[in-house]
């Protein structure tokens, strides 16, 4: 590869031109990233025209801009949000001092296990639904699917420049090795368990941008507290494309539970899969499935890493500024523990349950969207009700893995949850049956007759624009 | 304490693969599998959870129980893997909050175990009994990298994510004590800048680049996982020549325990008798010869589990676990050997001169148990008064000891002889015999006692002659000299003992063994009493909790 336009090829505000450290290390992972991208990235979609929002720069329009793209020639750009003068860390044992702009070598592993486990997720979600394009709902959601999966490119590529700026040959190699791991493959799975299920129908997707994917946004929102400077900027602009993701998951869903309830109400007396749409209880067990799966993606409960983290001011909580006590040494945090038969309370220490802490925040937001929902039945007159699932369900990480519990958090028999997994759980004829559904639709301006049109199209467009060019 | 109250939390070190809570032992063909499935409510306190397969001293106390008995009721097995049950976890090492919330004399004492139950590994390997092949289905790290190093082959999953580490030094402020850095230095032979390198990154080190540093020596897929797994312990397997079977079952140890109105206790395990004094710190630890035994090797194989030196030195096994733990505040122990010497000669002979499995499995065991005693923190005297007989192996007690007394006088007997066990039957931690040991700086007198094997036994007059004697008083001063030797012990810093003893019972040769309790061992023992690991906001208490370390920045 030779005479690269940085600016050009890789839009970027880190002065990439005239970094020649950082042009050789990228220089050498584009091609591989640009053959992970055509082995492993959506499938037989690269040689077209794509309506895409690509960022081009920080500044306030730059990066929202809308064009058609072929996804190989998508500029994954760098950046960074702007500084804000000099930042200072905002929690822990480092509260108030200058936030690094280098890795303090102390943190060097932590910091590099962090941005790996986050970077990691990003192709990982790309390669779960490579397929997905073969069977869209519309081109509508065809070029939403592309549009999550370049930015979730452009999300590792933000990973990769800070492995490969700040944290040399251990960097360099653990940026190869993100092209090397595939989700679900038995011999280098991706390291989080829940970016090894397959998603391969469009409910799933939905349900994975819907809460897979707000764990991301949590997940984000920790790191861009961070003391290392690089990395909560590289986050904080992250953030701003991320919420497209669950804005794809929470309208789907509820696209989806539109639709239903039109069938319903057209056809009072029969089964809406009669009539070619999803039964309302079978969506709730793929949110059952995806919100339990998503919720293990915090982690332990109780963490020293969690505690280690935020002492060492690289992970704070969510929007840190709102918090008070930015030290909590010695604040408790009451958590439920489960002790074979019965839940318990005990107090642990505040930093040792920051996993907790983020995941109480997300769980509050995943309700907000299970009543986004609700209002859809509401609005017409159907009386089901959607429910999120209590974070004891199905969990194979932490307190409650391991244990039986409904949805609604009861402890179970092993033989009441063998049976009631077929209620509680996407089932084997669910899957087959959303599966038959699954035939794509491209002409511009139509639909699926499982889901519902969007309420307006993206960057205002007109409902029959050709999103993509087929 | 008195004994009694001690008694409901002395620890026990007997178990069987029936209660077994942390292990699941499964055998195929001549391949024994050690799955590692620690049940994290099984800690042996409460307090702690034993998550992510890391262990306490019962969980040792499993595996030293299993490999036992592999070498013992399974002739058939010649090769074993170690690996771990839980999904993507081999072992993570010893608990810390039971390491952080223990007393520091425990926490030596489990460190040494630990450090004798991989050693027990190695010397199962170096007898040709068995290979071991440790298969890192998920990473190890800590103790349980130091557990698969104990190994003939390392084996590690390719999923690009499992690590082999040692994060002792940058995360708990302590070091990877259970033969780790001497391991991978002087069995793996890292070099010493990696070695460094090693040592300091927490996350550790996986895939290719670890078996390019030796740290392990092949990686397969998950994909290939099992078949890999069987054909390197088959390979291993090969290398061992088959026994013939049956096996021997080794029947629970078991003791009778009795107080005395001097408030002192005995526990009688048949062969070997225990008796503590609290009020002297002092035990008496005897072992008695029966008067008759088999005297072919058919006879000590039909004898089985019941050939008494192996009954013997099984109880004595014991004793000297429950001197070590149990009984912390002992400070000296009175060694004595008695009972028939012609029985100790007719075994010595089937021990030195061994053929079959057995026999040779039963010399073995003898062998770890004096090593065992070598390395208990407590003051040894040997005692060689009337009734006693230090012969052949039983001479062996005698010269484990810190001073061996002689009682000489013409109208006492006291037996003392030589056998070709005392040849290089026992070899210590330093390759040498206690003899050769003893006598480092004038090798002509090991043939001198040597020349005495196969002789009749020889008195205290001429033990003194021969070297045998630290002190050979007769029977006016011999109470005295005794009482005041035991009373001065009694009276010295316990640390100072333990530092001098271990000093100076393995002059000689550095081995690995060697090195892992004298160097080792020792400074992580330091390290584990000083603040940087374990004051307020030393490393080891600090982790996991909210709290960040603060060091003392002076080097010592």
């Amino acid at each position: 590869m030779t005479g690269i336009d940085y600016s050009q090829k890789i839009p970027n505000n880190v002065d990439l031109a005239s970094d020649k450290r950082l042009q050789r290390a990228l220089e050498r992972w584009q091609p591989d990233y640009i053959n992970w991208w055509r082995d492993m990235g959506p499938s037989d979609f690269n040689e077209n025209d794509v309506y895409l929002r690509t960022a081009v720069s920080v500044e306030r329009d730059g990066w929202a801009h809308f064009d058609y793209v072929k996804m190989p020639d998508y500029r994954w750009g760098i950046f960074l949000t702007p500084h804000e003068g000099e930042r200072q860390i905002g929690f822990g044992d480092h509260f108030g001092e200058t936030a690094w702009q280098q890795v303090p070598g102390e943190y060097r592993n932590w910091l590099r296990r962090l941005i790996v486990t986050q970077a990691d997720t990003e192709p990982a979600s790309v390669e779960q639904q490579r397929l997905l394009g073969l069977t869209a709902p519309s081109l509508y959601d065809l070029r939403n699917l592309f549009q999550v999966n370049v930015e979730e490119g452009r999300h590792l590529w933000a990973m990769v420049y800070l492995l490969h700026s700040y944290f040399g040959k251990d960097g360099r190699e653990e940026a190869d090795e993100l092209l090397q791991r595939r989700s679900g493959n038995a011999d280098q799975p991706r390291i989080l368990t829940t970016f090894n299920e397959p998603c391969e129908d469009w409910l799933s997707f939905f349900c994975f941008t819907m809460f897979t994917d707000r764990d991301g946004k949590y997940q984000l929102l920790s790191l861009a507290e961070s003391g290392f400077d690089p990395l909560a900027r590289s986050c904080r602009f992250m953030l701003t494309e991320e919420a497209h993701h669950m804005f794809v998951g929470q309208t789907g869903i509820a696209r989806v539970v539109r639709r239903t309830c039109e069938v319903m109400n057209e056809h009072p007396d029969a089964c809406p899969s009669e009539h070619g749409a999803i039964p309302l209880e079978m969506i709730q067990r793929y949110i059952n499935f995806w919100a339990a799966s998503s919720l293990d993606l915090f982690g332990a409960e109780v963490s020293s890493n969690s505690a280690n983290f935020f002492a060492a001011g690289l992970k704070g909580r969510a929007y840190e500024d709102k918090y008070e006590d930015h030290l909590v040494k010695d604040d408790c945090y009451e958590l439920e523990r489960w002790d074979g038969e019965r839940i318990t309370r005990e107090q642990v220490p505040l930093r040792n349950a920051m996993n907790e802490v983020l995941r109480d925040g997300y769980v509050d937001e995943n309700l907000k969207g299970v009543e986004y929902w609700n209002r859809e039945c509401e609005k017409a007159g159907i009386p089901f009700r959607f429910a999120y699932p209590h974070r004891r369900f199905n969990r194979t990480i932490g307190e409650f893995a391991g244990a039986r519990f409904d949805p609604q958090g009861n402890a179970v028999s092993e033989a009441d949850w063998q049976a009631g997994q077929r209620v509680w759980l996407p089932t084997p004829e669910d899957k087959a049956y959303v599966k038959s559904l699954m035939r794509p639709v491209t002409e511009p301006g139509k639909f699926a007759g499982w889901i519902a049109p969007p309420l307006r199209g993206i960057n205002s467009q007109a409902a029959d624009f050709e999103y993509v060019k087929l | 304490m008195s004994p009694a109250a001690l008694a409901s939390e002395r620890l026990s070190f007997q178990t069987h693969p029936d209660q077994y809570r942390h292990w699941r032992l499964s055998i195929a063909g001549d391949i024994a599998t050690l799955a590692m499935a620690v049940d994290p409510d099984g800690g042996l306190r409460s307090g702690y959870e034993l998550k992510l397969n890391s262990y306490d001293l019962g969980v040792d106390v499993e595996l030293a129980d299993a490999i036992q008995r592999l070498r013992f009721e399974h002739p058939e097995v010649r090769a074993v893997v170690l690996t771990g049950a839980l999904d993507r976890v081999f072992c993570a090492g010893a608990n810390i909050v039971m390491l952080r919330t223990s007393a520091h004399s425990f926490k030596v004492n489990f460190c040494k175990y630990t450090n004798e139950t991989r050693l027990g590994i190695e010397d199962a390997s170096s007898s040709d009994r068995l290979r071991f092949l440790a298969a890192l289905n998920g990473t190890a790290s800590g103790g349980g990298y130091e557990l698969a190093l104990a190994a003939d082959r390392i084996l590690l999953v390719d999923d690009r994510n499992s690590a082999v580490s040692f994060p002792e030094v940058p995360l708990l402020g302590v070091l990877p004590g259970t033969g780790g850095l001497t391991r991978i230095t002087d069995k793996r032979k890292l070099r010493r800048d990696r070695c460094d390198v090693f040592s300091t990154v927490a996350e550790g080190i996986k895939g290719k680049r670890a078996v390019e540093w030796n740290l392990v020596d092949d990686l397969a897929p998950l994909s290939k996982w099992d078949e890999a797994v069987a054909r390197h312990a088959s390979e291993l397997a090969a290398e061992i020549v088959e026994r013939p079977g049956p096996g021997v079952p080794l029947p629970a140890v078991t003791w009778e325990e009795t107080s005395d109105d001097a408030g002192r206790t005995t526990l009688s395990y048949g062969f070997v008798t225990l008796t503590l004094d609290e009020a002297s710190r002092t035990a008496e630890l005897t072992l008695e010869a029966p008067e008759t035994c088999p005297t072919t090797e058919d006879e000590a194989v039909a004898a089985a589990a019941g050939w008494w030196v192996l009954e013997a030195y099984r109880q004595l096994d014991q004793a000297i676990l429950e001197l070590r733990m149990n009984f912390r505040d002992i400070a000296l122990v009175l060694l004595r050997a008695k009972g028939s010497a012609e029985t100790v000669r007719a075994t010595d002979a089937l021990l030195v001169g061994a053929k079959h499995w057995f026999v040779q499995e039963t010399a073995g065991l003898v062998r770890r148990v004096l090593k065992r005693l070598d390395l208990s923190s407590k003051s040894f005297y040997a005692v060689a008064d009337e009734g006693t007989t230090f012969v052949g192996t039983s001479l062996e007690l005698l010269l484990a000891a810190d001073r061996s007394f002689v009682l000489n006088d013409p109208d006492i007997e006291v037996h003392l002889g030589v056998t070709e066990a005392n040849r290089g039957g026992f070899p210590m931690s330093n390759g040498l015999t206690r003899l050769e040991t003893r006598f480092l700086g004038t090798p002509e007198a090991v043939d001198a006692v040597l020349a005495h094997a196969g002789q009749e036994s020889f008195d205290a007059e001429t033990a003194d002659e021969l070297g045998l004697a630290t002190v050979a008083p007769d029977d006016i001063d011999w109470e005295d000299e005794l009482r005041l030797a035991i009373e001065e012990r009694a009276s010295f810093s316990p640390d100072a003992l333990t530092g001098m003893e271990s000093n100076l019972r393995f002059p000689g040769p550095e081995t690995m063994e060697t090195k892992i309790f004298g160097r080792l061992s020792a400074w992580q023992n330091w390290i584990f009493q000083r603040p940087n690991a374990v004051g307020e906001r030393g490393a080891l208490v600090c982790y996991g909790t909210p709290n960040r370390p603060e060091f003392a920045i002076e080097r010592t």
